[in-house]
């Protein structure tokens, strides 16, 4: 177990390595974050004097090496933008970005499997087939776009649900959260679902393929001859073993829904850290970028390992082994 | 119970159709494609938007780009209604009076061409490289699916943004950036395959013939690759171009110059709180039609090509 720990965190140390450098250097040839900090008034001396205040006079290798020694203490550097400490910036957005994801996420599980298993039990019926021909389009239809229509229907025509902002927020240990208040919930209902229809119709999918999987398996049978009732099978032989699964993929996906809320939160005008780094690219802002990058690498290495780990829990038949998973 | 008398199924139907000469491997793909009716619904509406989009400047009643042929005070008219230069616009007009049936041709094009492209490249990359994978065995092997194992644990949209930010906007670096996000998906299927082809009694009696190593791979064990990378292409066309849809939404794919469907999206989108729908809209049908379109053939090609698999 803990050579296992040992390796995935080997493993981490090397792709946060790999990505930074490779996003540091990529970004040092492109722009000139001078042109981005000066006001197209200054002199040449003030120019010089900015390039030597921000360390940019020196080789690229230099700049790395600061920049890995600052980030090993926890500094990513200022915003070229704001001014402002680029990870401040950041963890300042975080809460709105995983109040959002794992809202989605939530939605996905409680409408997801459901229907899944619903779909996977009776295949054949029309109501089955209508759950898989949503999940067919669920899967088909751009996030972005799906985002758009939804703006049209309940918020422009209907004006039912507000089109963008967190609304009314209430602290949480000190964290605003949206989930706390009514106006609240109107604003995320709309973004959160947007985020969740792709998850739903991948969750279906997913449990619907599991439980005509294990339907069909001979420890459901021998239940069944041993008499115990169609519910029992159901709720403890058939949804353990199909749930197992979906450990894995429920752990992975939330990643995707922490970088696909780019997406919707541009939509949604959702405050959420997204937003910000969409900005910080158009705008060449080079600290913000890679403390993003920087950041959601070991938030998505430490949600593997979670994932990892509370599988090895649920499943005993799953052994920590070097190398092979 | 069920499951060894299906493959045995398989493998018998399999036999029969190579006991017969007149049907080719191709040939029968197409016949069952056309055969089940969600994917001849797909074959008919790709098939027409790819035709749509090749002869869009034959098609297309004014060229959207050229400046000179647009008229600002036609501006955000309504599908159907008439402009100053008496020309009735089909689908309506955007902010800079751009006809939209015309625009949505050109875009589509684009987003056709810049699908395909980053598909083919990554598919010959992913080829090349789960090909090496499987042949070098080994450190080399566990290395490379190491890679792969990484890349794939990242969401393809946070790769793309990456290197979009690094490479900046453009045709050429937006197919840069669908190639890094999907040459592993082509690597692990091909290394995968290439495995188990290699184990099979056809490339054992190739090599008790003394034949290269070179003819083996790319005579023997690549065309028995082909099945399953046909299918992962096909959904990874539509994904790409999904993505590239997104980017250039967000702003940072293609640049305003050369409008894909996803930037036509994006610029209606400020109009479509004042009601003004259609700037958006046409283009998102476009698209949703595309993409399910050649979804709809992939679902029937994996059930085709791969028929042990399902769900």
């Amino acid at each position: 177990m803990s050579s296992y720990l040992l390796s995935r965190l080997f493993q981490t140390v090397v792709t946060l390595f790999v990505m930074s450098v490779l996003v540091f250097v990529g970004l040092y040839m492109v722009g000139n974050p001078v042109d981005v900090l000066l006001s197209p008034m200054a002199t040449p001396a003030e120019r010089l004097e900015i390039i030597r205040a921000f360390g940019l006079d020196r080789p690229v290798w230099e700049q790395y090496l600061v920049f890995v020694s600052n980030a090993l203490q926890g500094d990513l550097g200022n915003s070229f933008i704001f001014n402002q400490p680029a990870r401040h910036l950041i963890l300042q957005r975080l809460p709105a970005t995983l109040e959002l994801a794992f809202t989605a996420l939530a939605m996905g599980l409680v409408l997801g499997i459901p229907l899944g298993i619903w779909a996977g039990l009776k295949p054949d019926s029309f109501a089955s087939k209508s759950v898989m021909a949503f999940s067919i389009l669920g899967f088909s239809l751009p996030t972005f776009w799906i985002g758009l229509v939804m703006i049209m229907v309940f918020s422009v025509q209907l004006g039912w649900l507000p089109a963008s902002g967190r609304g009314d927020t209430v602290d949480l240990f000190g964290v605003p959260v949206s989930f706390l208040s009514l106006d609240g919930w109107s604003h995320l209902l709309l973004p959160a679902f947007n985020l969740a229809l792709f998850k739903i119709s991948l969750i279906i999918r997913l449990t619907r393929a599991g439980v005509m999987e294990v339907m069909q398996l001979d420890f459901v049978r021998f239940a069944r001859a041993k008499g115990i009732s169609e519910k029992r099978i159901l709720r403890v032989h058939v949804l353990k073993n199909t749930l197992i699964p979906l450990i894995t993929v429920i752990g992975l996906e939330l990643g995707s829904l922490i970088a696909f809320a780019v997406v919707t939160e541009t939509i949604f005008a959702w405050p959420g850290m997204g937003k910000l780094i969409i900005d910080a690219i158009s705008v060449l802002d080079r600290p913000v970028i890679l403390a993003y990058l920087m950041i959601t690498v070991v938030m998505f290495s430490v949600i593997n390992l979670l994932v990892d780990i509370l599988y090895s829990i649920v499943d005993p038949r799953v052994r920590f082994e070097g190398g092979s998973r | 119970m069920s499951q060894p008398i299906e493959k045995a199924a398989s493998v018998h139907a399999g036999m029969e159709a190579a006991a017969s000469p007149a049907s080719s491997p191709l040939r029968r793909v197409v016949v069952s494609l056309l055969g089940d009716r969600l994917a001849l619904i797909g074959t008919i509406v790709v098939g027409i938007l790819v035709v749509v989009a090749v002869l869009a400047p034959v098609l297309a009643p004014q060229n959207p780009y050229d400046l000179a042929q647009l008229d600002i005070m036609d501006g955000r008219l309504a599908p159907g209604e008439q402009g100053i230069s008496g020309m009735t616009y089909l689908l309506g007009t955007d902010d800079q009076g751009r006809d939209l049936f015309s625009a949505i041709l050109y875009g589509l094009r684009t987003s056709i061409l810049v699908g395909l492209a980053s598909a083919a490249i990554a598919l010959a990359i992913g080829t090349s490289i789960g090909l090496l994978s499987a042949y070098a065995g080994g450190r080399a092997d566990a290395v490379l699916m190491r890679i792969v194992d990484i890349q794939l644990s990242f969401p393809a949209i946070l790769i793309a943004l990456i290197f979009l930010a690094i490479l900046g906007q453009g045709v050429d670096k937006i197919i840069i950036a669908l190639v890094v996000t999907q040459w592993a998906y082509y690597a692990r299927t091909v290394r995968g395959s290439a495995l188990v082809e290699s184990k099979r009694a056809y490339t054992d009696a190739a090599r008790s013939l003394a034949l290269s190593d070179r003819r083996i791979i790319f005579r023997h064990i690549l065309p028995n690759c082909v099945p399953p990378l046909i299918v992962v292409a096909t959904m990874r066309v539509a994904y790409a171009i999904m993505l590239e849809a997104t980017l250039s939404f967000l702003g940072i794919g293609l640049p305003v110059t050369e409008p894909s469907l996803g930037l036509l999206i994006s610029n209606g989108f400020e109009y479509l709180l004042s009601g003004d729908y259609w700037i958006s809209f046409f283009p998102g049908i476009t698209l949703l039609l595309l993409i399910v379109g050649i979804n709809l053939i992939g679902d029937a090609l994996r059930d085709i090509l791969n028929p042990r698999r399902e769900g």
